[in-house]
């Protein structure tokens, strides 16, 4: 008998797809937060706890955009990336970069710090309620390609995505900002002795990788319809984990560890049970660390004694 | 001999102090002079000095920064409450399975992630306190997160007092010996410790069961007394709570622990009604000691005999 | 007799060789020297012989016993001790507890003894003081030993790791760039030093080191590191006078 295949198998494989392109926003949106991650450990080794917070602020600057001023939602994430990439600049100055000579553990307490600051000063003056982003601002569409259900919403996010990321890997390849910024992540010394302003190109990282967490943070706004202070803790851990999978400080691994962990995350949901749905970017972290922290696409290099 | 009868005479000296005050505080229970809200904030410090002191010996003295100390509390906590309202068993029972259950959690959890370096060992222990949280969400012996309610109260001021004591004398113990220094240069320098024959990971996993076995003892005081546990009680916000004691205090110092515990508590009393300037002020105080006093408040320096007899000038 | 034996020893860190093919064998009580310009690999035969590195193949015994791959505390146990390029004393501790802890691999006393303060614990830490005290006293700095160790000079600072060292009780020292940064006058002290510990403690000394003058001076036999690999073996005066070892140094031939 030739190779058939009957109606419950194409309903299974149906239901599969489904979910991979389900995956592939919430995938999308996890890439571009690890992107930010990713490039700040890279370039000064720090885990920037606050990172998922400013994604946080660009959802709300999204939010006000289009709720006091009116803008459409691409304007609106323009804004809140500028917004951002401003905020991402200003804490590096203020937080990080007194600590530069320090231990890593005390940068990173007060990355903690920070994290807290954002989420609460943001409660004190906008109050703990989630806020609705207007309908209007993005009317749902629904498509049926093959029996797939895409939304205009899953569209937006992965095309906005994708250029983002394009952009990106433009900067990083072709300027000679770009070029700055990997030779600051390789060896910091030589690159002074190279004349390039370590300080700036420490800046313009935390620029970038905040606003792409800001365009994130429109996108959450989005696909979920709420905001709220505190939705930037738990993407921000799971977009993290993402990071380190890829390898952190590693580029286009953070593309990849974002968009595994975003299918990964739909699988869970939709074929196990979602209340262990948060663990498994914890569980997955774990195995991480524990089995290849370099992650996937990076390399062991020894400690020098 | 007469150096020998000089430390007996302190030690009764010190012994008699503890006691006073044990039983000062014992008095104003009973004689009614300490209404709940006092008493309540008095269980919080006390609690809270057994987690900051417990919480400084891993990060503080061996230097190794974990984030995931709440689970321990919650492990203890939960615990003692199988015992006490499910299986009917006294409280003593109670606080020992608390100890035993969150050692041996720092155990497992310990010799996995103390491999690890700095800010992932962090991260790892952050995601360990979480996973404990989200493993006691879906068990439905405990109500997952509903929790376990009407809890008995059987934290008295004894025991919560005298536990406190036995947690601060065992730290301060441990790293005034032989044991306190290696687990020391750990945070020193691990590799010039390990030359000098100190097995670091051992220490380092040491510590961790110890600091964890107390975080597990707070927990099951925090459960007999304040009626209700849930696993949200026990997130990473709460062992936040706790870091910001430690690191105020001074990272490896026992004294700056408890000092920072109390104001710590309260801080919380005062602000009580607005929880969100709260955790500024705590964020704020992370950012500007790491910034401007990493040492924290006591450094690394102990409030001992030898600088009690400095400031108010005993022989020497 | 042979103390130290090294065999075919090899170690790259990706893909780079950082040692290959090393053999070596140190005699009981020799002093002998490890030369090479820098990044020759000696630091990483020093990491290899105590534990801090793993060779990717090869064997080093010691006292007859195999202890290549084993952990750092496991070979300070053996008898090995050793003092760094860089120095890596315990900066927040004083100099004092820095020696004391050496003491802690054989401590006389157990958990229960320190949580307790019984009387074993007492007598244990004075033993342990006045142990280290002793050290202190061989190597002048008794009167600095409430001293944190990051306030000392770095000459004092040099010391006391060489002292922290030897509170270990070791058979065999080795000591990476002992002077460096020293003027003449404190390299000699050093030189004296040595003479004096290893003839008092019985000791086998093997040293990296850039001075020269030390090198020559002290040094009973030498082994000269390029690459990764021996180049040159033997006594101070054929060593000075190798054609390879001068090449290595400055580069090119001098005739």
């Amino acid at each position: 008998m030739p190779f058939t295949v009957n109606k419950g198998e194409v309903a299974i494989m149906l239901e599969f797809v489904q979910q991979l392109v389900n995956g592939l926003s919430l995938g999308a949106i996890y890439a571009l937060i690890a992107l930010g991650y990713t490039m700040v450990y890279g370039i000064i080794m720090l885990i920037n706890f606050a990172h998922g917070d400013i994604m946080m602020v660009g959802a709300f600057v999204g939010f006000y955009s289009i709720t006091l001023l009116g803008t459409n939602i691409v304007m609106a994430m323009i804004f809140a990336m500028i917004a951002c990439a401003v905020l991402g600049v200003v804490i590096e100055k203020v937080a990080y970069r007194p600590l530069r000579g320090s231990t890593r553990i005390a940068a990173l307490i007060t990355a903690i710090g920070m994290s807290l600051f954002l989420e609460y000063m943001t409660i004190f003056l906008l109050g703990p309620q989630q806020k609705v982003f207007p309908h209007s601002a993005f009317p749902l569409k629904e498509y049926n390609a093959m029996g797939l259900l895409i939304t205009n919403k899953d569209i937006f996010i992965i095309v906005s995505a994708v250029v983002l990321m394009i952009i990106l890997q433009y900067i990083i390849k072709m300027t000679k900002t770009g070029k700055a910024m990997r030779a600051v992540s390789v060896d910091r010394e030589a690159a002074v002795l190279m004349g390039i302003s370590v300080d700036k190109t420490i800046s313009i990282t935390f620029a970038i990788g905040s606003a792409l967490a800001a365009a994130a943070g429109v996108m959450v706004g989005v696909y979920y319809n709420t905001i709220n202070p505190l939705m930037g803790i738990i993407p921000g851990l799971k977009a993290f984990v993402a990071a380190v999978l890829g390898g952190i400080g590693i580029v286009p691994g953070a593309m990849v560890g974002g968009f595994v962990m975003g299918i990964l995350e739909t699988f869970v949901s939709g074929y196990g049970s979602s209340l262990y749905r948060d663990a498994v970017a914890f569980g997955v972290l774990i195995l991480i660390l524990l089995i290849k922290p370099t992650g996937l696409f990076g390399k062991d290099t020894g400690e020098k004694v | 001999m007469q150096e020998s009868k000089h430390k007996w005479i302190r030690f009764c000296g010190e012994v008699l102090i503890l006691v006073a005050l044990f039983t000062a505080v014992q008095y104003a229970i009973t004689a009614g002079l300490l209404n709940m809200y006092y008493q309540i904030n008095l269980t919080s410090m006390c609690i809270n000095i057994i987690l900051a002191v417990s919480l400084n010996l891993i990060n503080g003295f061996t230097g190794q920064l974990s984030l995931g100390h709440a689970g321990f509390m919650a492990v203890g906590a939960y615990s003692a409450v199988i015992m006490t309202q499910f299986l009917g068993q006294p409280f003593a029972i109670g606080i020992i399975a608390a100890c035993v259950a969150a050692a041996i959690a720092g155990f497992i959890i310990g010799v996995p992630t103390l491999r690890l370096k700095g800010d992932y060992l962090a991260i790892a222990t952050l995601a360990f306190g979480e996973i404990i949280r989200v493993v006691l969400m879906n068990i439905d012996y405990v109500n997952g997160p509903a929790g376990v309610v009407g809890i008995s109260k059987l934290t008295t001021w004894p025991v919560l007092y005298w536990s406190m004591i036995i947690t601060i004398l065992v730290v301060v113990n441990l790293i005034n010996s032989s044991y306190g220094r290696a687990i020391v240069s750990v945070r020193e320098d691990e590799v010039a410790a390990e030359l000098m024959g100190i097995n670091t990971t051992r220490y380092k996993v040491i510590a961790f069961v110890i600091g964890a076995m107390f975080a597990g003892l707070a927990g099951a005081l925090y459960a007999h007394f304040f009626y209700i546990i849930k696993p949200e009680t026990f997130n990473f916000l709460k062992s936040f709570d706790i870091l910001v004691m430690v690191v105020l205090g001074g990272l490896g110092s026992t004294t700056g622990a408890i000092i920072a515990a109390i104001f710590i508590t309260a801080l919380t009393a005062a602000l009580q009604s607005f929880p969100a300037i709260r955790m500024i002020l705590y964020a704020l105080i992370l950012i500007i000691v790491m910034i401007y006093r990493p040492q924290g408040l006591m450094g690394n320096k102990e409030f001992s005999r030898e600088t009690f007899n400095r400031i108010w000038g005993g022989r020497k | 007799m042979i103390l130290l034996e090294i065999k075919k020893l090899n170690k790259s860190f990706g893909g780079l060789s950082a040692v290959l093919d090393f053999d070596f064998y140190l005699k009981p009580k020799e002093l002998v020297g490890l030369i090479g310009p820098n990044g020759a690999g000696k630091t990483t035969v020093f990491n290899l012989i105590t534990g801090v590195y793993k060779p990717d193949s090869g064997s080093i015994i010691f006292n007859g016993r195999e202890i290549a791959g084993l952990a750092p505390y496991n070979i300070c146990a053996r008898g090995i001790a050793r003092t760094f390029q860089n120095i890596r004393l315990f900066n927040d501790l004083t100099v004092l507890d820095n020696v004391k802890i050496a003491a802690h691999k054989n401590v006389p006393y157990g958990f229960l003894s320190t949580i307790f303060r019984t009387p074993g614990f007492f007598s244990g830490e004075k033993q342990i003081e006045q142990d280290a005290l002793r050290f202190l006293e061989i190597f002048k700095l008794e009167n600095k030993k409430h001293e944190l160790a990051k306030n000392l000079p770095y000459g004092e600072q040099r010391r006391l790791e060489i002292a922290r060292a030897m509170a270990t009780q070791p058979t065999l020292l080795i000591l990476d760039e002992p002077a460096a940064g020293m003027n003449p006058q404190e390299t000699r002290e050093l030189m004296m030093l040595i003479e004096q510990i290893r003839e008092e403690f019985n000791l086998t000394i093997l040293l990296i080191e850039h001075d020269m003058s030390l090198v020559m001076g002290v040094c009973e036999r030498i082994y000269v590191l390029d690459y990764g690999q021996i180049i040159a073996e033997g006594l101070p005066e054929e060593i000075r006078n190798n054609k390879e070892v001068i090449e290595a140094y400055l580069g090119e031939e001098v005739v």
